[in-house]
């Protein structure tokens, strides 16, 4: 029987970047195959390949047993794969139906949409798999899990018997993974093969036949769950000794630094995405703010920092109360913070590196006198934190976007820390990075932490939050569900409560 | 919706590394790539152009209709229409050479100034016509370093004259250092205010200050034609077009040379507020957060800055300088103010704007080349018949060239790199 | 699925909601204190429904009108609304605006009609006549953004069409080869926008500009060059009107006048208007079209091709524009001058925004202009009732899109990716 497809030497070059070298993988027929490897080791280039979404410079495309050509997602669904990808492909305002049918939709008289027979099949299918989707439901107004769902329906609706899921778990509580692991198991059970791309050890081992390792675009090796181990996969993935925690002395804690009460926030479509939020913030502790993305972890954030309005309740930093104070006021207050996407909202990129380290001081003296501007003062400044954060650039001159993102979110975090500062906001602080970074932005919050400075740690990877956190507080849709120490917890006791369950309730099925 | 200007960036490459973006050249090299673009689309520009002169012209169409029997015949038609086309066009621009250099030599043997003043007239006269342009794309250019697209410039314009001619002819017994500044700063005030309003309706509610602006325009046009039709109207009679006022001598803009040059203080004026443009953008904190609310407008959020208070200061300052070219005009030129004195300053700074890279520098030099094309074309309208709305046609085909560099490129076959701004758009939402 | 948030800057809604109340209010008191002045109590306004050729075959009465009574009606409604948008809040304040717009007009229009009799047939009918331009250009900026290109060249291309259409009817003699004419010239600089937008990835709104420079630009070089001089090239000639062609058709009363007496351009659009609403939301090219408009790569990975759609719309959109520029000359005044079209591009974007991008909100909204509009010139006939310099009234449709824009935005919500290029990895 061959092989449900074959990747033989798949070569893959992008401007300064080996993404894919001569890969070989393959997908035998009903296994769920695991690609595992860091954030830019290549696997999500890979598969994009195999879908027909890049052209590799180099190698074969065998699909059961006959090579391919596989020119564009066209060419791909008409081979039976299908992809699910990290950053869902569904037109919000759209029904599940709509969705479903974009690009393959079946007409009457030729002309119209024909909703109707596309929903019953859609009912069909779910029935047949046991997947849970609402035809007439609109994609914007679905949780996470069930937009998931849809993605999947998507493919199923197309006859695919390849089913290639880009970091599923991403968004998803641990019940919602349980459930999707469900779902996968029932799908191979009726002649569906699996590719599951994912960074994350522990998923990875649960739920894969096989595991390749993906590093730095090569596979390093591929092996069974049963014949290894999470370090050796880890060591496989980084190529060295994780330290998969961070050293760190007891938290000398001090008074209340930032305390919310009652926080309501609502977001774009005007739902409260914080509805009701207590929590407190003391200094020289890291309070790890945990959840899955898109509990309002987000509009908190903003609201705190006086980006968003807040609709309700009250905010009082070092006793002052900057529940409804402008973003300036509240960072002249000594509050830091580094935001979640550092290049949309924490850089101007096409300014100087020197300009970016003085975004949110320029108006002060020594930068400004009055109205002037002091461009000795600012280049002097800048010069001093470069050398004294270590920040790679050719000179504080060059432009922002030449720099790395490791560098580029040392700049923020260098123009953070210039200031005196009382509070600290990471918002995600160490997404997207290289491994030497994040250990880099790690020791830096616990120095901080060291100082005297409170800390508040927002991530949805829990092991950053459980490495580096004091006290972790668990939000669920606006919500703490509760604070619980950060030596103590457990990730099941965690992720029940980031799935809404708190101690002591029934255990409710889905 | 708004403009941001960026640097051509390239696209990432999906994976956190060293960034493919070359090293920084030195400054020489990036100057000569930054003003080869917009050479390059002016020159193909006019070879568009004169297409268009040769393709309307019903002679040169006849030729054409017998290219197969004598192609010497129709091209030599062609070329002659052209050339007489751009010759006249560079003779009213800046004039004869020869006659300049010989006048120069008859002024040092004989100090007659006669000849002078004949051969530098044009020249004289194509800065007299950058004056309005310089504060106007200043103006256009001011919007753009903070993410607003300005269309409002000619309707500024408008108000600005009308400002600066009732200033001018109502206070009476004013000495001249009171009332010419007082006059100006009557016409930047009013040009704040019209555009200050789009400005606050973009800032508050974020409706569209491209439609906003423009709606301005007319109203403005309409207010004038009230204005010059009815309360600010020259008694006595005043044959066809509608005219104010003159403005008291004490309220003039003075000329530095005899008749018939007509060069005044303006020029100057304007130059010096191009500096100013350049310091306040620069060297002052104001000046540094409307970039950064132009270059980034989260992240100028994020760092505590008012995108509210900055789009109403950038509109308002944006209206003022536009408003300065309407009242150059009345305090420098004409006296007064005429229905239609503009031949479309503020829609023309547009193109100007972005050729000159929206940088004060630029503008001015870019202002320096759109006055002696304009100036230009009255003479190649006069002598060689091509109606002046050759200009527009020139000017859209700059902003084309000069807002996607990649068509300059592919025809020239140059080489991509860092120096030249493009313009990325943000959709109507703001 | 970021897309979708855009935190904007400014009141937070409620201040907003107050601001509006307070406005409609202001409005509501305008209407109660300036439209009863000078009117005596009593005093009637007569709405005429015939016109010199349907009279011939039914005799409508007149629609006598109680002015005070209905102006206090229709103020008080304002306030009323406004009390409740204060308290409450409207959810759809794009009705909002448009119930009291009209309001506010048709009091307006009695106001001013009060003592005499006034032509209501003839205002609906211009209604309509000025309606249409902004219609065809509203429809046009909605074929091309709901794909997500941003069309502002909209009145270089009705201009550019104008002026085609007119030398073409008469160098051919053929008015249909005018209407082809007008038709190809706005697909032409239609796709000339799209390749600068699309393959260029230029700055939508600076192509558009430029685009509206040029068109203003040739057109009046041509003027200068061709048509002062081939003055047979500028011969005043419209498409007949179905009255004109069966002139029983119009006499039928109010039918008559209203529809048949228009050019069949009126007609195209209408039904332009109808295919138009239809083939977005229940065919497979406007399931397509909207999947590309909300969210491109949603579309790219599905198979859908990005670039060809933006294409097919874009140029669409010009041909529908092309139409409406050709209603300017061959089927309205018949022949071109200089600025005919005078800023109705840029209303027509407003009427679209207005109506939230679809085809029956641009309808509704580009009605509203034309109302305002054909107000504006029947004002000039009524002139000494109404107390306002002719150029203040000029200046009415441009007022109204203004405060329309003002009132609708952060309440409707244009296609998520407009304006932003595509860009395959």
């Amino acid at each position: 029987m061959p092989p449900v497809f074959e990747l033989q030497g798949i070569t893959k070059r992008f401007p300064g970047v080996l993404a894919n070298d001569h890969i070989h993988l393959t997908l035998e027929e009903g296994e769920i195959h695991a690609l595992l490897g860091e954030n830019g080791a290549g696997k999500t280039t890979l598969m994009n390949i195999l879908y027909g979404l890049y052209t590799a410079d180099e190698g074969k495309i065998l699909v059961h047993g006959s090579e391919a050509k596989i020119a564009s997602p066209e060419d791909a669904i008409r081979l039976g794969i299908g992809m699910v990808h990290q950053h869902f492909m569904l037109v919000p305002p759209f029904t599940v139906t709509e969705n479903v049918m974009l690009g393959v939709e079946s007409l009457h008289h030729g002309l119209f949409l024909d909703r109707k027979s596309v929903a019953r099949r859609i009912r069909e299918i779910a029935e047949q798999y046991g997947l849970q989707v609402d035809p007439a439901a609109r994609v914007q107004d679905l949780s996470v899990g069930a937009q998931q769902r849809v993605e999947i329906m998507k493919i199923l609706y197309r006859h695919a018997n390849i089913l290639i899921l880009d970091e599923p778990t991403a968004v998803l509580t641990p019940q919602e993974v349980e459930d999707l692991f469900k779902v996968i198991r029932e799908l191979v059970a009726r002649g569906v093969s699996v590719i599951f791309i994912s960074h994350k050890l522990k998923e990875v081992m649960e739920i894969a036949d096989r595991i390749t390792v993906l590093r730095d675009g090569k596979v390093v090796g591929t092996t069974r769950p049963g014949d290894t181990s999470l370090a050796t996969l880890a060591r496989m993935m980084v190529g060295r000794e994780v330290i998969l925690t961070v050293d760190k002395a007891p938290a000398r804690v001090g008074p209340v630094v930032l305390e919310i009460k009652d926080l309501q926030v609502r977001d774009d479509r005007k739902q409260l995405a914080v509805n009701g939020l207590s929590l407190q913030v003391r200094a020289g502790e890291i309070l790890g703010v945990a959840g899955v993305q898109g509990n309002g972890q987000t509009e908190l954030v903003e609201g705190l920092t006086g980006l968003r309005p807040v609709s309700g309740g009250q905010v009082r930093i070092l006793g002052h109360d900057t529940t409804h104070s402008s973003p300036r006021r509240i960072l002249e207050q000594g509050i830091a913070h580094i935001p979640e996407d550092r290049q949309r909202d924490g850089l101007v990129l096409t300014y100087p590196v020197a300009d970016n380290l003085v975004l949110n001081t320029y108006y002060l003296p020594p930068f400004a006198r009055g109205v002037q501007l002091r461009r000795g003062a600012v280049l002097a400044a800048a010069e001093q934190l470069v050398h004294q954060f270590d920040i790679r650039t050719p000179s504080v001159l060059a432009l922002t976007s030449g720099l790395s993102g490791g560098n580029q979110q040392k700049v923020i975090v260098a123009r953070e820390f210039s200031r005196p500062i009382q509070l600290l906001i990471a918002s995600q602080p160490t997404r997207g990075l290289d491994v030497g970074s994040m250990e880099y932005i790690h020791q830096r919050l616990v120095e901080k932490r060291d100082q005297g400075c409170a800390v508040l740690l927002v991530s949805p990877e829990l092991d950053e939050i459980m490495s580096l956190s004091d006290r972790i507080a668990v939000m669920f849709r606006g919500q703490i569900m509760g604070v619980v120490s950060g030596a103590a917890a457990t990730p099941e006791q965690l992720g029940l409560l980031m799935a809404g369950i708190r101690p002591g309730e029934e255990r409710v099925p889905a | 919706m708004g403009i941001s200007v960026q640097t051509e960036i390239q696209p990432g490459t999906g994976r956190e590394g060293p960034s493919a973006q070359p090293p920084a050249r030195n400054t020489g090299g990036q100057v000569l790539n930054a003003l080869s673009i917009p050479v390059l689309a002016l020159f193909s520009a006019l070879v568009i152009s004169a297409f268009f002169i040769l393709a309307s012209d019903p002679v040169v169409l006849a030729a054409y209709g017998k290219f197969l029997l004598s192609p010497g015949h129709a091209l030599a038609v062609s070329w002659k229409e052209v050339a007489d086309a751009y010759t006249a066009l560079f003779l009213g621009a800046i004039g004869n050479p020869a006659a300049m250099a010989g006048a120069i030599r008859t002024y040092l043997a004989t100090g007659q100034t006669n000849g002078l003043i004949q051969a530098f007239y044009p020249l004289s006269e194509s800065l007299v016509s950058a004056t309005p342009y310089i504060f106007a794309g200043l103006a256009v250019a001011l919007g753009f370093k903070c993410g607003l697209f300005n269309i409002g410039a000619e309707g500024q314009i408008y108000i600005g004259a009308l400002t600066a001619a009732f200033v001018g002819y109502t206070f009476t017994g004013l000495p001249w250092i009171i009332h010419a500044p007082l006059t100006l700063l009557a016409a930047a005030l009013g040009g704040a205010v019209w555009a200050g309003i789009p400005g606050y309706l973009k800032a508050r509610t974020g409706a569209h200050e491209v439609i906003n602006t423009m709606m301005m325009n007319y109203v403005a046009f309409n207010l004038a034609d009230f204005l010059l039709n009815g309360p600010m109207k020259r008694g006595g009679s005043t044959g066809f077009i509608p005219i104010s006022r003159d403005i008291q001598a004490s309220a003039y803009l003075p000329k530095f040379f005899p008749d018939p040059i007509r060069l005044h203080a303006g020029f100057l004026v304007a130059l010096a507020v191009a500096v100013g443009v350049y310091l306040f953008l620069w060297r002052t904190t104001l000046g540094f957060e409307l970039r950064t609310v132009g270059a980034n407008l989260r992240a100028a959020k994020y760092a505590g800055i008012s995108v509210t208070r900055n789009f109403i200061l950038a509109m308002a300052l944006s209206g003022a300088l536009a408003a300065m070219a309407g009242a150059g005009e009345v305090m420098g030129v004409n006296h007064n103010i005429a229905q239609g004195f503009s031949p479309g300053y503020g829609y023309d700074s547009i193109a100007l704007a972005l050729m000159g890279g929206s940088n004060p520098l630029g503008v001015v030099l870019a202002a320096l080349l759109f006055g002696a094309l304009r100036n230009g074309a009255t003479d190649m309208q006069a002598l060689a018949g091509i109606p002046i709305d050759i200009v527009s046609i020139v000017q859209a085909f700059v902003i084309m060239f000069v807002a996607a560099p990649a068509i300059i490129r592919w025809i020239y076959r140059l080489k991509a790199g860092g120096g030249f701004q493009a313009i990325f758009t943000r959709g109507w939402g703001g | 699925m970021a897309v979708m948030a855009r935190a904007r800057e400014g009141l937070a809604p409620i201040s907003r909601r107050y601001a509006l109340s307070v406005f409609y209010a202001l409005v509501g008191l305008f209407m109660a204190v300036v439209f009863s002045r000078n009117t005596r109590p009593g005093e009637i306004a007569r709405l005429g429904l015939n016109t010199s050729r349907s009279i011939e075959l039914v005799r409508m009465p007149d629609i006598i009108v109680p002015v005070l009574p209905v102006v206090w009606i229709l103020s008080a409604t304002v306030l009323i609304l406004s009390l409740y948008h204060l308290l409450r809040g409207f959810r759809r304040t794009g009705w909002l605006l448009g119930v009291v717009s009209l309001s506010f007009l048709v009091s307006f229009l009695v106001w001013t009609a009060r003592g005499t009799s006034f032509s209501l047939i003839g205002i609906l009918s211009a209604s309509l006549q000025l309606a249409t331009p902004i219609l065809l250009g509203a429809l046009s900026g909605v074929l091309c953004e709901r794909s997500a290109v941003i069309n502002i060249a909209i009145e270089g291309m009705m201009l550019g069409a104008a002026f085609a259409s007119v030398i073409v009817a008469n160098a051919t003699g053929s008015l249909l080869l005018g209407l082809v004419a007008g038709l190809a010239v706005g697909a032409l600089l239609a796709a000339w926008h799209a390749v600068m937008s699309i393959r260029f990835r230029m700055d939508q709104i600076v192509s558009g500009t430029a685009i509206n420079i040029f068109a203003t630009g040739l057109t009046n070089f041509l003027n200068q060059r061709v048509l002062q001089v081939y003055q047979q090239l500028n011969v005043q000639q419209t498409f007949p009107s179905f009255s004109q062609l069966a002139p029983e058709l119009g006499k039928i009363p109010i039918l008559g006048p209203l529809l048949f007496d228009q050019s069949p351009i009126v007609w195209a659009a209408l039904l332009l208007l109808v295919i138009v609403q239809i083939a977005l939301f229940r065919t497979r090219w406007g399931l397509r079209t909207r999947a590309v408009g909300e969210h491109p790569r949603a579309a790219d990975t599905v198979g859908i091709n990005v670039f060809r759609t933006r294409y097919v719309n874009v140029i669409l959109g010009g041909v529908i524009a092309g139409l409406g520029g050709t209603y300017f000359t061959l089927g309205s005044v018949g022949r071109f001058d200089k600025t005919m079209t005078n800023g109705r591009g840029f209303i027509a974007l407003a009427a679209m925004i207005f109506g939230n991008w679809t085809p029956t909100g641009a309808f509704a909204s580009s009605l509203i202009f034309g109302f305002a509009d054909a107000l504006q010139v029947k004002l000039q006939i009524l002139i000494g009732q109404v107390n306002i310099p002719y150029d203040f009234l000029l200046m009415l449709p441009y007022l109204v899109t203004m405060v329309a824009l003002t009132g609708v935005v952060g309440r409707v919500i244009p296609p998520a990716a407009d304006g932003q290029a595509y860009q395959k990895q």
